[in-house]
């Protein structure tokens, strides 16, 4: 049966015990036209068990370049990650093991079938291949994949097809951490909907902890429990939706919260940093 | 223990699984990549056969026969190795063409446990090509393998893909560090070995400088072995000497070629190269 898309998708829920992320102090450049660019500055977080944290911010605000760090494949200059615990750098296979990630941009072998990919990835985690279709076939069905379109080339599936494929193999794997970099954008709205439903769901059912980057203002405020906002490198902002409204927000939306923090809306800031068109935007 | 290695074979495995899966749908690649292989082994062997008129002297047919299994050994057996080094060296710029750098870095993987797994999936496929070959040739030209000590020359092709599996590990170093020119560094390596290793010729004939590379070039050992069994049925014992060095160049070659990898893949990770775009 595929996911239901609901329109009210529950309140925020944050539950509170030891942190599942920890970063503390984490810098980062990049050198761009022979100088270098502070895509992360001393950025210091902690995101809860169970948790959906949203890092809200415009292109270039250091988003991607910060879950790249937390999802091991970058190195801070500075500052430490530890997740549940454990050292990033210190305990790295073991953070490997906890945590999993799904992109903006479909990461897949093209060719090979969603079923071929998602047997491949429950395999490098760990998971048996008969468990692995299993649970597949479930996930997939739940996010409206006809069990006709498993077996076919993912190339052949749709950009929003791919994405849910995505999501259903980071969810494969039972990540206790989940990082979801702009897990949503290029949907149709439809797709993004049932894709934040189920994000939301199963992160209730499977008590998974969530962090995900977004420059949409709606879905930070549909689904995140807290929100930090990202802007020039630096955490600029952080607490849940009502809180930075009641802070920050004139109008009270995240746009306003937005605007005020930045001093302009987040569409202009994605334009303005598209037009600079500078390697470290491609990053973050 | 055992557990553990269990574990990690299953890991390996999904490697294996993949190239197979990979290898069946981009099949039409496959079969203009096993064509290739044929028509370059059949030129080499025309070449031989066409020994007396090209040197304008009488030869004999057992020595025509000779000199074309001599050339046909070197170019299969370089092919079969040039395939794990080629696969082996490829693996970032592969992944990166896919786009799955990413996620392959990501998994909870062993680098070791990874790149056992790919060697695995390659040797799959050097043993498919390599055996299509020889086959098909067979059927266009006669070869003489009367003589032949099969024994001494799998075990030879089996040490020598060893040592070419440590090599495409430290090749493989190069695009991790160069993103765009990373590759063509490996094919060059590729391409000095080849040179210097007698896959045509004895080695003898090359220039004393390049003599001094063959001397660390596995390969040299590995297709002089292996055409002293296929031609002279030579066997273990009398193929000692050539085996240890190609043996001793994969024992250090694997371990040394690791440490550089995971030393560049750190660096990949600073730097922020170890993604799709490069």
């Amino acid at each position: 049966m595929a996911i239901a898309v609901r329109d009210d998708i529950g309140p925020p829920t944050v539950r509170t015990s030891r942190p599942a992320l920890r970063a503390q102090g984490i810098v980062k450049c990049f050198r761009s036209s022979g100088k270098d660019v502070r895509a992360v500055d001393d950025v210091s977080l902690a995101v809860s068990r169970g948790e959906i944290y949203a890092l809200l911010g415009a292109n270039g605000s250091g988003k991607s370049t910060l879950i790249r760090v937390f999802s091991t494949l970058l190195e801070a200059d500075a500052g430490t990650v530890t997740v549940f615990g454990l050292d990033i750098r210190a305990d790295e296979l073991a953070v490997k093991r906890l945590i999993n990630r799904v992109s903006v941009e479909a990461s897949f072998f093209k060719k090979l079938s969603a079923m071929e990919n998602l047997v491949y990835a429950g395999r490098l985690y760990g998971v048996p291949a008969a468990d692995a279709r299993t649970r597949s076939r479930e996930i997939l069905i739940r996010l409206g994949i006809t069990r006709s379109r498993h077996d076919e080339p993912l190339e052949k599936l749709s950009r929003g097809m791919q994405q849910k494929v995505a999501i259903a193999r980071a969810f494969l794997t039972s990540p206790s951490l989940l990082l979801l970099d702009e897990p949503t954008t290029g949907l149709d709205i439809r797709s993004k909907r049932e894709v934040q439903t189920f994000v939301r769901d199963l992160r209730d059912e499977h008590d998974a902890t969530i962090l995900l980057t977004t420059h949409d203002l709606d879905e930070a405020e549909r689904l995140a429990d807290r929100v930090g906002v990202l802007h020039g490198g630096k955490l600029v902002a952080e607490g849940t939706p009502s809180e930075l409204i009641a802070r920050y927000g004139g109008r009270g939306s995240l746009e306003d919260v937005f605007m005020t923090i930045t001093g302009r809306k987040i569409e202009e800031a994605d334009k303005a940093d598209d037009e600079a068109g500078s390697e470290p935007a491609s990053e973050g | 223990m055992i557990a553990e290695f269990a574990a990690q074979a299953g890991l390996a495995y999904a490697f294996v699984e993949r190239e197979v899966a990979l290898m069946k749908r981009y099949w039409l690649w496959e079969v203009v990549w096993i064509i290739y292989g044929i028509v370059t082994s059949l030129s080499v062997a025309f070449i031989g056969i066409a020994a007396p008129a090209i040197s304008g002297n009488a030869v004999d047919p057992a020595t025509t026969s000779r000199f074309v299994l001599y050339l046909l050994v070197g170019t299969i057996a370089w092919r079969f190795m040039g395939l794990v080094f080629e696969n082996i060296a490829e693996i970032i710029a592969w992944e990166r063409w896919e786009g799955t750098i990413e996620y392959t870095f990501m998994a909870p993987v062993p680098r070791l446990t990874h790149l056992a797994g790919m060697a695995g999936g390659t040797i799959v496929r050097a043993v498919v090509f390599s055996v299509t070959t020889l086959f098909a040739v067979m059927l266009f030209i006669p070869v003489d393998l009367s003589h032949a000590n099969a024994l001494s020359a799998i075990v030879m092709l089996a040490v020598g893909t060893v040592a070419f599996m440590g090599l495409g590990i430290a090749s493989a170093v190069f695009p991790l560090i160069w993103t765009e020119k990373g590759l063509q560094m490996a094919y060059i390596v590729q391409a000095v070995v080849l040179l210097v290793s007698g896959v045509y010729y004895p080695t003898s004939v090359l220039p004393g400088w390049l003599q001094l590379l063959s001397v660390v070039s596995p390969a040299t050992y590995v297709i002089e072995g292996m055409r002293r069994a296929l031609l002279d049925g030579a066997d273990l014992a009398s193929l000692w000497p050539l085996v240890w060095p190609a043996l001793l160049v994969g024992l250090l070659s694997i371990p040394i070629g690791l440490r550089a990898f995971v030393a560049a893949e750190r660096y990949a990770k600073r730097t922020g190269r170890l993604k799709r775009s490069g």
